[in-house]
């Protein structure tokens, strides 16, 4: 599972870069999402992987997960989800200022009234 | 007392929450007068909270009142004090700026300039590493919407790339926070500190990567090269008042590299001890220098202002860098200096851009502004004291650095690439004021463009300018209040200096269990 994970959130990681270095707003928007998935499942795996275990210490309990990340990244999500939101909102903003979705503004059009 | 930790988060969140509720229900002076009510309450009670940690005593407030390790604390000590009375201070005046005319430009500017107070705030008290993240988080939503404040094509063209570069930066601030928990199971910067002196060998590796990726996410914030290049960008493009309190946030950055340096991976930190310091001083120097080159080659005052904001940051970091208290107490003067300087330069480059037609800011031939003489000393005082000229406080606090440095080993280093940059800076601005000031003609040569004619436009429908300078020379007699003050205030300084390189006391502080009564 820990190989999974690990290949999960790197793969991920890999395609949000990637996608951040395009040119167009889609394609960045795209990849800061895959990015902020890709550490939402990194921040849930900190505290180690487990399963079939109570997120709580009790007597008799032998082993337990940790609950700390699960609060981490329900607190990430909200955050990068109204990021997106706005970053999102702010691309279709520069697309009706500037004419077009070049992160840019394409200079040659962008001088353009 | 511990309520009076938490009163400068409060305060901007329940104001910045009735302004945006309010907004329909109460006309556009009342808002700007609440408004202007709550930044002098937060002014207040920085005064207070300084008064009172001034002794050397660390405040704490346990949030939900969970003990130190568990829940998230706030802390005010020296340093955070001092932080939150620059704040406050600096937003006084920049909202009395934006209270003639420019805060039209969009319907939420007041709570929006609230929440940024409330992140500011929140991130100089908190003293948790995710609540950090949460924080900065606030300060830059807000600081989104206030960057993009005005519209106009070349504003959103700027904020995009801010917002982008801020939100890789937030997703690298996530890893590194998970990596540390990862390894030493805690986020308390107190506890981590304790933690990190007793990194196990086999997980140093893991503890200095997630510390350098702090590092970055920083060094990003504080715009020190390589990651500087968002800044002038960003800083020229937007409105007057919004960039003056912008220039509270590359110290953000600073505070982050100095508080995250000194505690956690400071002198005691065993085996990751002095990780920031050894790349701290190199790039801080680098800046100084690259900054002062941008300087040179601007083409608009407010280009200019920012790349002087960038070499600020770089004298900055370098004091920091140099880990001496001598070094940290001459930044910590320093930033003030500079931070209200590099505020009343931007108000004053926009005054200037109103009265110039359509030439604007731009380092070119233009018509004559009106109140040319009381306008030009103002500029000549501000440049003094940006560039570090005798015998404002500009030129004590790069003295004091300078002094601080030569104890250092690598000082012919410092010393040059010091006095290279202020030279630099003082062509720089020498220049642009021959240009602005003496070089007028009849009629505007510049044919307007249509993006700078949005900004002309509301430059005629802005309000008077008399008021506007009001602003200007009150930051300016803040420079001169430190200035009268010196002595103090460096000893001031020299103390937090060393409560920040002896973080036992900080510990201790939040670490105390609660049933002994560490609460005054």
């Amino acid at each position: 599972m820990e190989a999974l994970m690990s290949l999960m959130v790197g793969v991920l990681t890999a395609c949000g870069v990637y996608l951040m270095l395009r040119a167009r707003t889609f394609p960045v928007v795209l990849g800061l999402t895959l990015l902020t998935y890709a550490v939402n499942l990194f921040l849930f795996a900190s505290g180690r992987l487990t399963i079939g275990a109570p997120p709580i210490i009790h007597d008799g309990a032998t082993h337990y997960t940790d609950p700390l990340p699960q609060a981490l990244v329900l607190t990430a999500i909200v955050i990068s989800f109204a990021m997106t939101a706005f970053v999102i909102m702010l691309s279709l903003k520069a697309r009706a200022e500037l004419g077009n979705d070049h992160v840019d503004g394409r200079p040659s059009q962008g001088d353009a009234p | 007392m511990t309520t009076l930790t938490i009163a400068p988060v409060l305060i901007p969140l329940l104001a910045g929450t009735g302004l945006l509720l309010s907004r329909r229900l109460i006309p556009l002076w009342a808002r700007r007068g609440f408004n202007l009510a709550a930044v002098g309450v937060q002014v207040a009670v920085a005064v207070m909270l300084l008064a009172t940690v001034s002794s050397g005593e660390v405040l704490t407030y346990n949030l939900g009142n969970w003990p130190a390790p568990y829940g998230i604390v706030l802390v005010a000590d020296r340093l955070a004090a001092w932080m939150l009375l620059i704040t406050a201070l600096l937003a006084f005046f920049a909202l009395f700026y934006a209270m003639q005319g420019t805060d039209r430009g969009s319907r939420h500017f007041h709570s929006m300039y609230q929440l940024q107070l409330l992140g500011l705030n929140g991130a100089f008290l908190t003293g948790d590493l995710f609540n950090l993240f949460v924080f900065f988080e606030i300060l830059l939503l807000a600081s989104y919407g206030l960057m993009v404040h005005g519209g106009g094509a070349r504003r959103i063209r700027a904020g995009l790339h801010f917002v982008v570069l801020n939100l890789a930066g937030s997703t690298l601030f996530l890893f590194a926070a998970g990596t540390l928990y990862g390894v030493l199971g805690t986020l308390n910067m107190a506890d981590l500190a304790v933690k990190l002196a007793e990194t196990p060998p086999e997980d140093v590796g893991m503890a200095r990567t997630a510390g350098l990726l702090l590092f970055a996410v920083f060094a990003l914030k504080a715009a020190l090269v390589p990651l500087h290049l968002w800044l002038p960008a960003a800083y020229s493009a937007t409105s007057a008042p919004v960039v003056a309190l912008f220039a509270i946030m590359t110290k953000v950055g600073a505070y982050c590299l100095l508080r995250v340096g000194t505690l956690m991976f400071g002198p005691e930190a065993g085996p990751v001890a002095e990780l920031y310091t050894s790349w701290l001083l190199p790039l801080g120097l680098v800046t100084l220098l690259l900054g002062a080159l941008g300087a040179l080659s601007a083409d608009e005052l407010k280009r200019q202002i920012a790349y002087l904001v960038v070499v600020s940051v770089g004298l900055l970091l370098t004091a920091f860098g140099l880990d001496s208290t001598a070094g940290i107490a001459a930044g910590l003067y320093y930033l003030v200096n500079t931070t209200f300087g590099t505020a009343a330069f931007f108000l004053l480059a926009d005054v200037i851009a109103s009265r110039r037609g359509a030439a604007l800011d731009r380092l070119r031939v233009g018509p004559k502004m009106s109140q040319a003489g009381l306008v030009g000393g103002l500029f000549f005082f501000t440049a003094l004291l940006v560039v570090g000229l005798p015998p404002l406080s500009g030129f004590i606090g790069k003295f004091l650095v300078l002094q601080a440095a030569l104890e250092s080993a690598r000082w012919p280093w410092i010393l040059a690439s010091v006095l290279t940059a202020g030279l630099l800076g003082m062509i720089a601005l020498g220049r642009s004021g021959s240009v602005l000031f003496f070089k007028t003609a009849k009629g505007s040569p510049i044919a307007a463009d249509p993006s700078a004619s949005i900004e002309a436009w509301q430059h005629e429908h802005a309000g008077n300018g008399t008021m506007r300078l009001l602003a200007v020379m009150g930051l300016l007699a803040l420079c001169v209040g430190l200035l009268a003050a010196s002595g103090p205030m460096v000893d001031f300084c020299t103390a937090t200096a060393d409560q920040l390189l002896h973080p036992q006391g900080y510990i201790r502080a939040v670490l105390a269990p609660l049933s002994a009564g560490v609460n005054p």
